[in-house]
């Protein structure tokens, strides 16, 4: 089992969720964070004082794929997120210990796979 | 009074009113979010304070009878005893519109201790101020001689004859002035300004602040008169190019045109147009706003320059603006306008510009000086300043147990 991380630009946001919903990956958690990369901070200027600000608004996306749905959905978010220009973010994956579906008891694959409503 | 002026004026009280949210907000948006409920506390302090020291003495301070065309004689008005039957002349209206102009100014000075200073203590300046500030050059600019009730003005107005429509020097530049004595006695702030938290907020103050000064100018005006009509006009149209000359100085310097440049340029080019509404054409009126919106512009990065911590410019728009505004009277005044002054552009006579300086700099030496002593006098007897951990910790949440903002992650 595995944890998709991806840090994206927030306007990538609507476009990275409808690409993993083609799919079949509905289940994700997203927050709102800030930092920076490359891309550095950028500078704001309030009655002609510059102001630096360091940590520009991104957007973290969390989902868990077991084993087959881990290419496609990082395929989703890299079409998806991905503009060429600096500042796109990061997407990398974690090894999970233990992934369980609280309502059901359900776990590894069974946990993540897609319930049909 | 006839019944359609007092109609007027009683509306452009309720629109002074709006004012002092207006600055609340335009202040509070401004500021870092840990600060913002102790500044909207400052400016409606003011108004509650002045209140109380106003109608107890003040007034009388103000509009009493001079002694020497320095201070009035405060004996026949304590209390706002005489407004309490009609004397056919809308003394007690005036007497209500007196505290919105003695109100105003001290919130503006509020400014000047932005995030750094004991709310008791701001609480007992103001009143400080109201009395040994405002109070005298009110009277310099406001009291008129009145020779048939036999009662002697204020110097400025009747010896030395300034043009000031309607408190470019006793209100704006008075509160320019102090905000900066204040801001240096008090010193710089310790922690990280930080960017304005809220500039949609500071738009909503700013565009009350305008509402607001439609009421200031044409309540100046005295009643339902073609004066209220022509500096309403003036106010609108100075307003919008104050914008205007804002941002045309911030795009030649950084580039871009801000949000915060152009109501900080709205405010100033109606601070420019407070002492000149009744005397420059509508083209004047309009040159007042872009020339005010952007000297103060222009100015703007000086005082960071120098290193001076004057939180929210209250020194370069309300101080530097009303000069800028009381110039334009000299330069280009209209002589078909209401005020009937020729400019000296026009071919004007001179001895214009020595009243309008004469006034300008009573005014700003008086107001810098005595609020530096009051200030300096008060840190030393009870201190002014917050502690510095009250500072870092934000004045809302150390001095009001309050946030302004439950959902922000700082």
């Amino acid at each position: 089992m595995n944890l998709i991380t991806a840090i994206i630009q927030p306007a990538k946001l609507g476009d990275v969720k409808e690409s993993l919903a083609e799919f079949g990956l509905t289940g994700l958690t997203v927050t709102e964070v800030a930092g920076h990369g490359a891309q550095g901070g950028s500078t704001e200027y309030y009655r002609g004082t510059a102001y630096r600000v360091d940590f520009l608004p991104k957007i973290k996306v969390e989902l868990v794929v077991d084993a087959e749905q881990l290419e496609s959905a990082l395929d989703a978010i890299r079409s998806a997120a991905r503009t060429g220009e600096i500042g796109d973010g990061k997407l990398w994956v974690t090894a999970l210990a233990h992934v369980e579906r609280l309502r059901t008891g359900e776990k590894g694959s069974a946990a993540v796979a897609q319930v049909t409503v | 009074m006839e019944a359609t002026d007092l109609a007027w004026l009683l509306a452009a009280f309720a629109l002074v009113l709006l004012m002092f949210p207006g600055l609340a907000l335009f202040y509070g948006g401004m500021l870092g979010s840990r600060h913002t409920l102790n500044m909207i506390m400052m400016v409606m302090g003011a108004l509650a304070v002045t209140a109380v020291f106003y109608v107890v003495i003040g007034h009388g301070l103000v509009l009493g009878d001079s002694i020497g065309g320095f201070i009035g004689n405060p004996v026949e008005m304590l209390g706002f005893e005489s407004l309490m039957t009609d004397d056919g002349s809308g003394s007690t209206f005036w007497g209500a519109f007196y505290v919105l102009f003695a109100g105003i100014s001290i919130a503006i000075v509020a400014s000047g201790a932005a995030g750094r200073m004991k709310f008791g203590a701001w609480l007992g300046f103001a009143a400080l101020w109201l009395l040994l500030v405002y109070s005298p050059i009110a009277h310099w600019v406001f009291a008129f001689d009145d020779e048939e009730a036999g009662v002697t003005g204020g110097w400025l107005r009747n010896v030395v004859q300034l043009h000031d429509f309607a408190g470019g020097t006793a209100v704006h530049m008075n509160a320019g002035m102090a905000a900066l004595a204040l801001a240096l006695v008090l010193g710089k702030r310790k922690a990280f300004p930080g960017r304005p938290h809220n500039l949609p907020l500071a738009v909503l103050g700013a565009g009350l602040l305008w509402v607001g000064w439609i009421g200031f100018n044409g309540g100046t005006a005295g009643g339902a008169s073609f004066l209220a009509e022509y500096v309403v006009l003036a106010t609108l149209l100075a307003g919008c190019t104050g914008m205007l000359g804002f941002v045309i100085v911030e795009k030649l310097r950084e580039g871009r045109t801000t949000t915060l440049g152009m109501i900080t340029g709205l405010v100033a080019g109606l601070v420019g147009i407070t002492p000149s509404a009744d005397a420059v054409s509508p083209i004047g009126a309009l040159l007042v706003g872009l020339f005010t919106g952007a000297a103060v512009s222009w100015l703007m990065t000086l005082l960071p320059k120098l290193k001076i911590d004057e939180p929210l410019d209250a020194f370069m728009v309300h101080g530097m603006g009303g000069i800028v505004g009381t110039l334009c009277v000299v330069l280009f005044g209209a002589a078909a306008a209401p005020a009937g002054i020729t400019g000296v552009l026009f071919g004007g006579d001179w001895d214009i510009l020595w009243r309008e300086l004469v006034a300008i700099v009573a005014t700003c030496l008086y107001s810098f000086v005595v609020t530096f002593v009051i200030a300096k006098a008060m840190d030393k007897v009870i201190g002014l300043r917050v502690d510095e951990e009250i500072e870092f910790a934000g004045l809302d949440t150390s001095l009001h147990a309050e946030s302004a903002y439950h959902l922000s992650r700082n």
